[in-house]
């Protein structure tokens, strides 16, 4: 069994957010993964982050490929549609549930195998798309199902469980987004909630494509002494160099912030994203520094974590195909269908 | 024959003139221009009322290799591939030796004489027709891309002063294609004129085999089948298309893109009904349709044989988790790359088992462009009525070829049958929906789409699940869900195009075929009969085979299979799907990749009763 149906037990007092649901209204089917996976809190964070956006559930589709992360769409949002697709492929689904229905939030939950791997294919070209979604890499250097083998993010030096060594050089899915020009990039820490929920309500908030990469170390076989992507490794790296709040669409901006410079963000939505404790002369809208800043910091031996990179006007892939504004799976058929009529016209150009 | 060479054999009038009966096989190289002038004369004879066909042979290149036009004209509208050419257009020298080796013996060969034709090239039993046009193309035309282009127009007029073809036709056509280029239209009519006048002053025409105006096409088109096929996707109302470019289906969505431009955009915010993606290769372009009729779009995707082994994966996906899909294979030569732009049957086995693990699907199979559109149409209905992938399949020879069909019909009553999908109301009735439960007892369980109403979620996958959705890996639940999914896919045989059938009476043997094939075996049929040999003739349409496919070849002494397969593909399927005995079946198989001619179907059929004659004479003995 990879799911176990929570007993529905509701406090009649729990708190309900705008559109009127609890957060247990948010909640899927009970994990089923080890006790302590990063998966889990990831979870959390998800269900927290459309708790506070309000989204009603069944407006949000969840789609995975194959492996540990795949499985958490069903632990999150019971309400809403999910679909375990094939491994390393859950970008193409979202591309064509997306075109077929843009007013769907789609959500794709991968792991580092499914999309530095075989699905670093379908990856760049969601990206290269700009397919309007929030996508997260739960990112524990490691291959959980089959048992322990090196992902492609596993970094030069990290140990096994068995103490072999990885001696390839790890795909960042990061720099790799920031190369291909994705309009959204954050990396965040499944032990920092606080600041993980800001990120994806932004993440969902962006029209475009959001890459989130959250390192979640995988406790069974990837968290020992010699790891470099252990809750502890991650904890002494972990820099949260840019701290982003999300601010929801008509909300009056009343926090002060001391010192530093703030810098505010408008989405198309309306919802603001404002920078707050950024490093001097950070440009969150500047590709090429913030490219160079993370280089340095990650030679430095830190995890820069935050909301890192954002461009909120480029072109959606609907933009770019010029799509109706209407989602194109219930127009009407009149809307669709030529007639006879027109058939006749087409035909005089076959004589 | 040239007059002024008064050493040259008369023509060998053998036998009276033929009228509207002819083949034309035309030589040139590719990227030289020569389609524009071979798809003018093929349009002259349509609507000089003649039925006709034209089959290209080209390369998988740009510029500069070999490449062949094949024109059929019949009165009798017989219109496979021809088996023998009376006129060879000779216009490649790499070619010379194999071109006039193929033409019939009488025949004639129409060669560019700038420059001299090789002494053992030539042969007696053939009328060589010398037209120096490179040198009249220099003389009249400066630029040099017009030198090469004129040509073409200028054997183009030449064959309608030896054939007959009328004048006012072509300079019909001329002024359709090249009417907003005054430059160009002028200098189109200059180079037809230049052949025209130079074969009626230097040879003695007509020929004995000539056109002549008849009113066989009625009220039919000239069309290619991925132009059909775009157009029934566009009448069937699909609005997602995903592909990844690959010959010979990339018309397909080229046709599909042109339609949408035309007819579907809103006419007020001039934004578009229709999302057409160019995906990244053939796997994501599978996933894309997928994730679209998952939302409940009508998606489809193009693709041939190598796309097909691509997105097999998720073809078994769209199979066992029962997602709508709609694929279209335009078979080309394999395995592997094999010739890409050479036809084939190769993929029936290989679509109807796509994917691994035990799938079956449903296929449609076109014989021509018309029943590609309807098939098209059928292809949506089909897969959102059974939820589950549905394949078309054409091939080469009917996607990229223009055919004489009936004119299309639509009928404005027509409405998408969306299956058993769930409404916001149902669901808020239901509470509790079960995405694989048989409800109705039919196989076909109820769908729901996303962002509909929340007591429609469920959760979509290709990992073992039960009647409810739910993950499971106990023998009980998961046979369950599979023997349905068996039951209902095998249930879609009734409500399939039923085949084709043509019957004669009395007759020992049978003959069935499929796709492409139709018209040589109709025409194989015809004169097998001259030859006192009578088929009851039967073209499958679908897979799952209808009943009557058993029951015709339980009827017959023997049955041939035609097909264009190595392996005998569509034999080997009505063994194991139809459970027609071995011995029942006997194949006749074409498969060097061009389309198939009546001559290989009756030499085909001839060998096997030979043979059986031999063997029934030698048990005698």
């Amino acid at each position: 069994m990879t799911h176990i149906a929570k007993p529905k037990v509701r406090h009649p007092g729990l708190e309900r957010n705008a559109a009127g649901l609890t957060r247990r209204d948010y909640e899927g089917s009970m994990s089923t993964l080890c006790a302590g996976c990063g998966h889990d809190s990831i979870t959390a964070a998800i269900i927290e982050t459309f708790y506070r956006l309000g989204i009603p559930p069944e407006r949000v589709a969840k789609l995975s490929g194959i492996g540990c992360s795949a499985k958490t769409p069903a632990y999150f949002l019971g309400q809403a549609h999910g679909f375990n697709g094939v491994h390393g492929r859950m970008p193409a689904l979202a591309t064509g549930a997306g075109a077929a229905n843009r007013e769907l939030v789609c959500i794709g939950i991968s792991g580092d195998g499914d999309s530095l791997s075989i699905g670093l294919g379908q990856l760049s070209h969601a990206i290269r798309r700009n397919v309007n979604m929030l996508y997260i890499i739960e990112n524990n250097g490691v291959y959980g199902l089959t048992k322990g083998q090196f992902s492609a993010s596993a970094d030069i030096g990290s140990k096994s469980k068995r103490g072999e060594p990885n001696r390839q050089r790890p795909i960042d899915p990061v720099f790799l987004a920031l190369t291909l020009g994705a309009t959204f990039v954050a990396r965040s820490f499944s032990g920092d909630k606080k600041q993980l929920v800001p990120i994806l309500e932004a993440a969902i908030a962006h029209d475009g494509f959001a890459l989130v990469d959250v390192v979640s170390p995988c406790v069974t076989f990837n968290d020992h002494e010699a790891s470099t992507k252990s809750y502890r490794h991650t904890r002494e790296r972990d820099r949260p160099v840019v701290v982003a709040d999300f601010v929801p669409p008509a909300t009056e901006i009343t926090a002060s912030y001391e010192g530093g410079s703030v810098r505010d963000v408008t989405m198309h939505n309306g919802s603001v994203v404002r920078f707050r404790k950024v490093p001097e002369d950070y440009d969150p809208n500047d590709r090429d520094a913030v490219y160079a800043y993370l280089r340095e910091r990650q030679q430095a031996g830190e995890l820069p974590t935050g909301l890192l990179y954002i461009d909120p006007d480029a072109d959606e892939m609907h933009e770019v195909c010029e799509t109706l504004e209407a989602p194109l799976h219930n127009l009407p058929f009149e809307d669709l269908c030529p007639g006879r009529e027109a058939l006749a016209e087409i035909q005089a150009r076959f004589r | 024959m040239p007059r002024g060479n008064p050493a040259a054999a008369r023509p060998q009038r053998r036998s009276a003139t033929r009228s509207n009966d002819f083949a034309v096989k035309i030589a040139t190289v590719n990227g030289t221009g020569s389609a524009s002038a071979n798809s003018l004369l093929l349009q002259a004879i349509f609507r000089m009322g003649v039925p006709v066909s034209g089959k290209n042979l080209f390369p998988s290149n740009i510029q500069g290799l070999p490449t062949w036009y094949e024109i059929r004209a019949s009165g009798e509208g017989h219109t496979a591939r021809a088996d023998a050419f009376d006129i060879f257009v000779a216009m490649n020298p790499a070619t010379y030796e194999r071109d006039i080796a193929e033409v019939r013996p009488g025949g004639w060969v129409l060669h560019d004489s700038s420059w001299p034709l090789a002494q053992s090239l030539r042969r007696s039993d053939v009328q060589f027709l010398g037209i120096p046009l490179a040198k009249m193309c220099v003389d009249r035309f400066d630029r040099s891309r017009e030198r090469i282009l004129m040509k073409n127009i200028g054997y183009l007029g030449a064959l309608a002063a030896l054939l007959e073809v009328e004048v006012p036709v072509v300079e019909q056509l001329l002024e359709e294609n090249f009417g907003r280029k005054k430059a160009l239209l002028d200098s189109n009519f200059e180079a037809f004129r230049m052949g025209y006048d130079y074969a009626t002053e230097h040879f003695d025409g007509p020929l004995p085999i000539r056109l002549e105006r008849m009113d066989a096409n009625g009220d039919a088109i000239l069309i290619d089948g991925n132009t059909a096929a775009a157009l029934g996707c566009v009448y069937a109302g699909a609005t997602v298309a995903a592909w990844y470019p690959i010959t010979p289906s990339t018309s397909l969505v080229d046709a599909f893109t042109g339609f949408c431009r035309s007819y579907r955009v809103d006419p007020e915010t001039k934004r578009n009904r229709f999302c057409i993606l160019q995906a990244e290769d053939e796997l994501a372009a599978a996933g894309m349709v997928l994730g679209a009729n998952w939302a409940g779009a009508r998606a489809f995707t193009a693709t041939s044989g190598p796309g097909i082994s691509l997105m097999s994966e998720f073809i078994g996906l769209a199979y066992y988790a029962e997602i709508p899909s709609v694929f279209f294979d335009i078979q080309r030569t394999g395995p592997s790359t094999g010739m890409p732009t050479r036809t084939q049957q190769g993929d029936l086995m290989p679509v109807v088992y796509a994917s691994h693990g035990d799938t079956k699907h449903i296929a449609l199979l076109p014989a021509d462009p018309r029943e590609c559109f309807e098939f098209a149409v059928h292809a949506f209905d089909l897969a959102e009525r059974f939820q589950t992938p549905v394949f078309v399949v054409s091939d080469l020879d009917i996607a990229m070829n223009d055919w004489v069909v009936p004119a299309l019909a639509w009928d404005d009553a027509y409405r998408p049958d969306r299956g058993k999908v769930l409404d916001a109301q149902q669901l808020e009735d239901i509470q509790n929906f079960s995405r694989y439960l048989d409800v109705d007892g039919d196989g076909i369980p109820y769908r729901t789409l996303p962002g509909v109403h929340p007591n429609g979620a469920y959760f979509t996958r290709g990992s073992g699940h039960d009647a409810y959705g739910k993950y499971t890996e106990d023998a009980g639940p998961y046979t369950e869900v599979v023997d349905r999914i068996a039951r209902k896919v095998a249930s879609a045989a009734t409500v399939v195009p039923a085949p084709e059938v043509e019957k004669t009476r009395r007759a020992r043997y049978g003959v069935i075929t499929v796709g492409g094939c139709r018209r040589a075996v109709l025409e194989a049929r015809d004169r097998l009969k001259k030859q006192g040999i009578a088929l009851d003739y039967m073209r499958v349409r679908a897979f799952p085979f209808h009943d009557d496919v058993a029951a015709f070849a339980a009827s017959h002494e023997l049955t041939f299979v035609v097909e264009q397969n190595r392996d005998a593909q569509l034999r080997t399927l009505l063994m194991v799907e139809a459970g027609v005995p071995a011995d029942k079946l006997a194949s006749v198989r074409a498969y060097g990749g061009q389309p198939l001619g009546a001559g290989e179907v009756v030499a085909g059929v001839l060998d096997h009763l030979g043979r059986a004659s031999q063997r029934a004479a030698g048990g005698a003995a």
